[in-house]
């Protein structure tokens, strides 16, 4: 007859509530190992996506992610020409918050390098990739977009039409891609009245200049927009990214393109180091602490729990005693609640968990790696927060059966 | 001097001559110096296998003490306790695992019927027959056998809450019974039952010491039974008067 198992069994309800409550508080242990794991899988995601062997940023700068970065677009076609260099694109990333439908959107910004790149390497649950160079965008489900909606950001509108998923960006927004030249049109996007006032500056800059009054069609020239004219640089891209050709060495590759006095060049994994150490390194502390410091709170409350069991059965164990029960007895009686408890918390944790964390704002990742660490946590903390109800229970003399 | 009884009839026949509990001169003090309390001085009494003995004696006489002291619960600043031919305590040192000794020995029952709550009735008897090594089936079947001879064998599934005083207590002198202890200790069995029920339960303990062979000592108030012990002893201010035969 197994003692534990007969007492759940006599006090289900209770036993179940308490389950469900340790149940509650292993959720969030195992919720912020999820959030832990989502912020590391959401930093380096778009790293592993874009599979680059080398990025290509600027000279000094930790790339787009960490900080500003900016390269001028022709740098592709140097890199191009780098031995062992198989082909290069351009890599333009920026977060945006704007407003739609009346509520606040926040959107990674990622342009694909057309006409090479149609996004056709992005998971798509609906739609397909792009298929013109301009007004259209994949948005991944996070934004909330719907396929076919048209989304109005400066002073063009472009069409959803591919839903992807999974594509989060390095601050947890989804990602919306779109060609560079879109990319770069959202985030250089200038109202009409700042473009006349940068017309009308150059345009009394040239006044004030000599030419003008020799040559006075560069009045009127400068006056144009600003792509058509020669002397403005057009917009630049955030770093350049290279896949070596198969056989070649990337360190090489890498090696000749950090020889050139205008760039920083970080390999795939580098750049992921970048991330993780620069980046999202505080947070990610700050959640693995928290993280231990629920756990603990944890084997606290268990235990108090458990001893507050122990004390209800004082009497029992007395008699128990008395009439000769060894100590391994009422070991086993206390332990089994203990794990007993531990795992009911732990199932309930998982299973409200399944429900709950995908409705999360980020991504809560339950890796299989975690999930087992996470198990064997709880079987030491159910075992440990016993110790207090066994010192208890061990104190019983067979002579409070009696009072 | 003990009056209750002008008769002195010898032991019956179904008392042997081998004793079950012999105790010799027990003390027990509680505290020291100015907190001293002796709540039982060179308290002495032999019972034969097959006896059943009654002890009498006011509330703090030592009855209590007496019993928990024979019951290797409590035990004695000085003096010795023997079971059988066991020696258990000499003073307060235990010369055996007093533990396994009451598990496999001393079966006992107490004046609230001190059930586990969180088993059934059959459940309550089947643990101390588990404790002492009988498995499952054959546990669970003795189990049966002993409520059914003690007539609540229709109320095994029941909880102790569901059951009546007198019912629980049958409860307990079955688990008490269940590994055919040597010793059976009872104090107070029948507070909580009528009078009926009381003597019903007397007479139970009668026939388990006649049957079963065994030694018992019950500490009651309840006069109105006394001629179903074989013996009365009284107790008053912790010491043990000389037994007075009393038995059919």
């Amino acid at each position: 007859m197994n003692l534990a198992v007969k007492d759940i069994q006599h006090n289900v309800g209770r036993f179940a509530l308490t389950a469900f409550g340790i149940g509650m508080l292993l959720m969030v242990v195992m919720g912020m190992g999820g959030i832990y794991r989502g912020v590391i899988e959401d930093a380096i995601l778009l790293i592993d996506q874009t599979d680059a062997d080398i990025w290509v940023v600027q000279r000094d700068t930790r790339g787009p992610f960490a900080e500003v970065s900016r390269v001028p677009r022709t740098l592709v076609h140097r890199l191009a020409a780098v031995p062992g260099v198989e082909s290069s694109r351009e890599f333009v990333y920026h977060t945006i918050q704007r407003e739609h439908e009346g509520r606040p959107i926040r959107i990674a910004v990622l342009g694909l390098s057309w006409p090479d790149d149609h996004g056709e390497w992005i998971p798509l649950i609906a739609g397909r990739p792009l298929e013109q160079n301009h007004f259209e965008m994949i948005a991944d489900k996070t934004l909330g977009l719907h396929l076919g909606e048209k989304v109005r950001l400066g002073k063009e509108t472009y069409t959803v039409v591919g839903i992807s998923t999974g594509m989060i960006g390095t601050s947890g927004d989804g990602i919306a891609f779109f060609t560079i030249a879109d990319a770069q049109a959202v985030q250089l996007d200038k109202p009409p009245e700042a473009l006349r006032l940068d017309r009308e500056v150059r345009r009394a800059q040239m006044a004030e200049n000599d030419m003008s009054a020799s040559t006075p069609a560069l009045t009127e020239r400068v006056a144009r927009a600003s792509n058509e004219l020669p002397s403005i640089a057009p917009p630049e891209m955030s770093a350049a990214l290279v896949r070596v050709a198969p056989g070649a060495s990337v360190e090489e590759a890498a090696s000749t393109i950090s020889g050139w006095g205008d760039v920083s060049v970080y390999t795939q994994q580098q750049q992921k180091d970048l991330l993780l150490k620069g980046s999202v390194e505080k947070i990610r502390q700050q959640i693995g602490l928290f993280r231990v410091l629920l756990t603990i709170i944890a084997a606290i409350i268990m235990a108090l729990i458990l001893y507050t069991l122990t004390l209800d059965k004082i009497h029992s164990i007395a008699l128990l005693k008395l009439i000769g029960a060894p100590n391994r007895v009422i070991l086993g009686l206390i332990i089994q609640q203990a794990l007993v408890l531990g795992v009911s918390g732990y199932a309930i944790a998982y299973f409200l968990g399944q429900q709950l964390f995908p409705r999360f704002p980020r991504r809560v990742i339950l890796t299989e790696q975690d999930l087992i660490q996470l198990a064997v946590i709880v079987i030491v903390i159910s075992i440990l927060s016993s110790l207090l109800g066994i010192w208890r229970a061990m104190k019983v003399d067979p002579n409070e059966a009696l009072s | 001097m003990n009056i209750l009884f002008d008769r002195k009839p010898s032991l019956g026949k179904h008392v042997s001559d081998n004793l079950a509990i012999e105790t010799k001169a027990l003390t027990k003090i509680y505290g020291s110096g100015n907190t001293e309390v002796v709540a039982m001085r060179d308290a002495s009494m032999k019972v034969r296998q097959g006896e059943i003995v009654a002890l009498l004696g006011p509330s703090g006489a030592g009855k209590s003490t007496f019993l928990t002291a024979v019951g290797l619960i409590n035990p004695p600043t000085s003096g010795q306790v023997i079971i059988g031919e066991t020696l258990i305590y000499d003073g307060p040192l235990a010369m055996t695992n007093l533990r396994l000794f009451r598990r496999k020995h001393i079966g006992y029952v107490f004046q609230k019927s001190n059930l586990i709550p969180f088993l059934t009735a059959r459940e309550n008897v089947q643990v101390a027959l588990e404790l002492a090594g009988q498995r499952g089936g054959s546990a669970r079947r003795r189990a049966m056998e002993l409520l059914d001879s003690l007539g609540v064998a229709d109320r095994a599934r029941n909880l102790p809450s569901m059951l009546s005083g007198g019912q629980q207590q049958r409860v307990a002198v079955a688990r008490a019974l269940a590994n055919e202890p040597n010793v059976i200790l009872a104090d107070e069995p029948t507070a909580a039952l009528d009078s009926h029920r009381g003597r019903q339960v007397m007479e139970l303990f009668s026939n388990v010491a006649r049957e079963h062979g065994a030694g018992v000592i019950v500490v009651t108030h309840d006069h109105r039974a006394l001629d179903v012990f074989d013996t009365t002893y009284e107790m008053e201010d912790g010491k043990v008067t000389e037994g007075i035969v009393t038995g059919s």
